[in-house]
C-alpha cells in the first residue's frame, strides 16, 4: 500500500477532512459529487440489537465499493437501532454515514439536538425525511409526531448550518457543518408536482437528493428532463434509487404493501419468466443502473439491497459506475498490522505464564 | 396506472375479517373515525377559484372592521369569532383550527387534514390512485391541493416554504390574527398622515 488514501485525514481515520472552499461539509460525499465523480451510497440493514460488531460486520460488506452508506432511522417505522448509534459507531471506524432523520418520532428540540450530536461525532451529511405513518411499523399505537415536516426540517438544519442558530434564534457557538440531503420519489402522484416540489426543496436547503427505488426508467427521464428543465440539477446532487427484487412474489408484495413504490408489470414480468429469479432480480438492477447513468443530471446511484446487501458490491462491480475508482475503504494502518502480526500470536496461545516461569525462560 | 389492482392494506382486511357489529377500537386511525366523507372538502377544492375570490372579499372586510375589532378588544372577541370560524371553516375544509391558516396557499385544500400534517408538499407515500398512504380511502390532500392551486390566480403560492406549525396557537382564530397583523402592517403608513 502507498501512502493514505484519499480524502483521509492523516491524522486519524475518524477525524473530519480539511475544509474545502465552496464545500458546507468536511465529509467524503460532498468531495466525491463536487469532484464530478459518479457517486454511490447504500443503506445499511440496522441491526435489531445492542452489540456493535453487528453494525461493524454489516457495514464491512460494502468496503471499498460506496462512498457513503445511510443509517436509517425507524425505516417503514419498525424499530431497529437508532440512526444517531449507527453514525456514532460508524464516524469511530472512518466510514462516511448519512444521517437519516425522520420527522415521525422527533419533535422539534429533539431534532435539532440530534443534528449537533451527529455533527459533533463527525457525521457530514444528513437525510431530511417525513419518514412513514406509525400504521406501516410494527407499533402502530404509537403517537406519530410529525412536529415539523421533511422542508421545514431542511430549513432548519440549513439556518443552523448557515446562520448559526437554532430555530428560536438562540445562537450556536459551533454551527454543524453539514451537508443537506432529500429523498424524492418521482413515482408517486402528482406527477406534475414532483420536480416543482424537488426545487421547493431546493430552496429550503437540500444539496443532494435520493429518490426511491427506480424501476420505471421512461417515467424517470420524464421527471429528470422537467428538472434539469427548471435548473435543479445544478443546484443539487441526484442519486438514483436502486435496487434488486428478490423475486416476483417479493415485487408483488412490495407493489401492494409498501406506499410509493412503483413496479411496473413488465418488471414483474420479466422476474416470473427467469429460471432463478434472485439472479434475474440482480441483473434487473444492473440494467436499470446501467440507463440511468446515462441520463444528464444524475450525479450517482442509491444501491438499496433490504437484506441482499451482500449483492451491493456484486451491482456495483458488474454496472462498472466507479469506472475503475474505488471508493474509500477500512484499512489496517502500517503499524497495527505489523504489531499484529509480530504479537498477535499471543491473543490466542493459550499460555498461562507465572511469574517463576517467566523468570527461568530470561535466564 | 389504472389497471392496477388497487392497494390493500393491513387495516382493509382486519376491517373485512370481523362483523359490522364487532367493537373494533382500532380498525381505522382517529383521523378517519371522525370523517366520515370528504364531500364538502373536495367541493371547496374544485371551487377553490371561487373562494380565494371571496376570501380576499372576506379578508378585506374583516380589515375594515377592525376599528370595531379593536373598540371591542381583540380578547373579547376571540371567543364569540372562534366559534363561528370553526364552525364555518370546519364545515368547509375539515379545518383542524391550527390557527394559522395557509389555505390560500395550499389550493384550499387544509394541509392539517393530512395524517402527517405536511405544511409543504406530498410525502413520497401517495398511491397511485391518488389516495393517502395512512387513510387509504382518503384521497391525498397534496394532490388535491396542487389540483385546487391550478385553479387559483395566486396559486403559486403553493411554492413557498411553510413554517412548522406553531402549536401555542392552536384552537386560536386566523382570522382576527391575520385582520391584527394586516391592520398593524399599515399602522405605520398611516402614522404620518394621521400626525400631519
Amino acid at each position: 500500500m502507498t501512502g493514505r488514501q484519499r480524502d483521509e485525514n492523516p491524522a486519524g481515520i475518524h477525524l473530519p477532512l480539511d475544509p474545502l472552499p465552496g464545500h458546507t461539509s468536511r465529509g467524503r460525499l460532498e468531495r466525491v459529487l463536487r469532484r464530478g465523480e459518479f457517486a454511490v451510497t447504500t443503506e445499511l440493514n440496522p441491526p435489531d440489537s445492542a452489540d456493535p460488531e453487528d453494525v461493524y460486520n454489516r457495514a464491512k460488506i460494502f468496503d471499498g465499493w460506496v462512498d457513503a452508506i445511510n443509517a436509517v432511522d425507524a425505516s417503514g417505522a419498525n424499530c431497529h437501532m437508532s440512526s444517531v448509534g449507527i453514525c456514532a459507531l460508524l464516524t469511530r471506524m472512518g466510514y462516511a454515514p448519512i444521517m437519516q432523520i425522520a420527522c415521525r418520532d422527533k419533535n422539534r428540540i429533539a431534532i435539532q439536538g440530534d443534528v449537533l450530536g451527529g455533527a459533533a461525532m463527525g457525521v457530514a451529511n444528513m437525510l431530511c425525511l417525513t419518514g412513514d405513518g406509525v400504521q406501516a411499523g410494527d407499533q402502530p399505537g404509537a403517537k406519530p409526531v410529525f412536529d415539523l415536516d421533511s422542508m421545514s426540517l431542511l430549513e432548519t438544519c440549513r439556518i443552523m448550518r448557515d446562520n448559526g442558530k437554532f430555530l428560536s434564534g438562540r445562537k450556536l457557538t459551533t454551527p454543524p457543518q453539514i451537508f443537506l440531503g432529500c429523498a424524492v420519489n418521482p413515482f408517486a402522484p402528482p406527477y406534475d408536482f414532483r420536480p416543482i416540489h424537488l426545487g421547493k426543496k431546493i430552496a429550503a436547503g437540500a444539496q443532494f437528493a435520493q429518490t426511491q427505488y427506480c424501476f420505471d426508467v421512461p417515467m424517470f427521464k420524464t421527471f429528470m428532463q422537467k428538472a434539469r428543465d427548471l435548473g435543479h440539477t445544478e443546484k443539487l446532487f441526484l442519486l438514483c434509487g436502486v435496487g434488486p427484487l428478490a423475486s416476483a412474489k417479493t415485487a408483488k408484495w412490495i407493489r401492494s404493501n409498501v406506499p410509493g413504490i412503483h413496479i411496473p408489470d413488465a418488471v414483474i414480468k420479466r422476474l416470473e419468466g427467469a429460471q432463478d429469479q434472485k439472479k434475474e432480480g440482480k441483473q434487473l438492477c444492473i440494467d436499470i443502473i446501467n440507463e440511468v447513468k446515462e441520463i444528464p443530471g444524475v450525479a450517482g446511484i442509491h444501491v438499496m439491497a433490504y437484506r441482499q446487501e451482500e449483492y451491493v458490491a456484486e451491482i456495483v462491480d458488474e454496472s462498472g459506475v466507479l469506472k475503475g475508482r474505488q471508493p474509500w475503504k477500512r484499512e489496517i494502518r502500517r503499524d497495527d498490522q505489523l504489531v499484529a502480526e509480530r504479537l498477535g500470536h499471543i491473543l490466542h496461545d493459550e499460555i498461562t505464564e507465572t511469574q517463576v516461569d517467566m523468570v527461568k525462560t530470561a535466564h | 396506472m389504472s389497471d392496477k389492482e388497487p392497494a390493500v392494506t393491513q387495516a382493509t382486511l382486519v376491517k373485512k375479517a370481523a362483523p359490522k357489529s364487532d367493537y373494533k377500537p382500532a380498525d381505522v386511525s382517529p383521523q378517519r373515525r371522525v370523517q366520515r366523507t370528504f364531500a364538502v372538502r373536495l367541493w371547496s377544492i374544485r371551487h377553490s377559484r371561487l373562494l380565494e375570490w371571496f376570501y380576499s372579499r372576506f379578508a378585506d372586510a374583516f380589515l375594515l372592521l377592525h376599528p370595531l375589532w379593536k373598540g371591542i378588544g381583540y380578547g373579547r372577541v376571540e371567543a364569540p369569532v372562534k366559534f363561528v370560524e370553526k364552525r364555518v371553516k370546519g364545515f368547509m375544509f375539515d379545518c383542524r383550527m391550527c390557527g394559522q391558516c395557509v389555505l390560500s396557499s395550499t389550493g384550499m385544500s387544509c394541509p392539517m387534514n393530512c395524517p402527517k400534517q405536511l405544511r409543504n408538499g406530498p410525502c413520497g407515500g401517495v398511491r397511485a390512485n391518488g389516495n393517502c398512504e395512512v387513510e387509504p380511502d382518503m384521497p391525498c390532500v397534496w394532490v388535491k391541493a396542487w389540483e385546487g392551486s391550478r385553479n387559483m390566480v395566486h396559486g403559486d403560492k403553493i411554492l413557498t416554504v411553510q413554517k412548522p406549525v406553531d402549536q401555542s396557537l392552536r384552537e386560536t382564530s386566523a382570522w382576527l390574527r391575520v385582520t391584527a397583523q394586516s391592520a398593524a402592517a399599515r399602522e405605520p403608513t398611516q402614522n404620518p398622515g394621521a400626525s400631519a
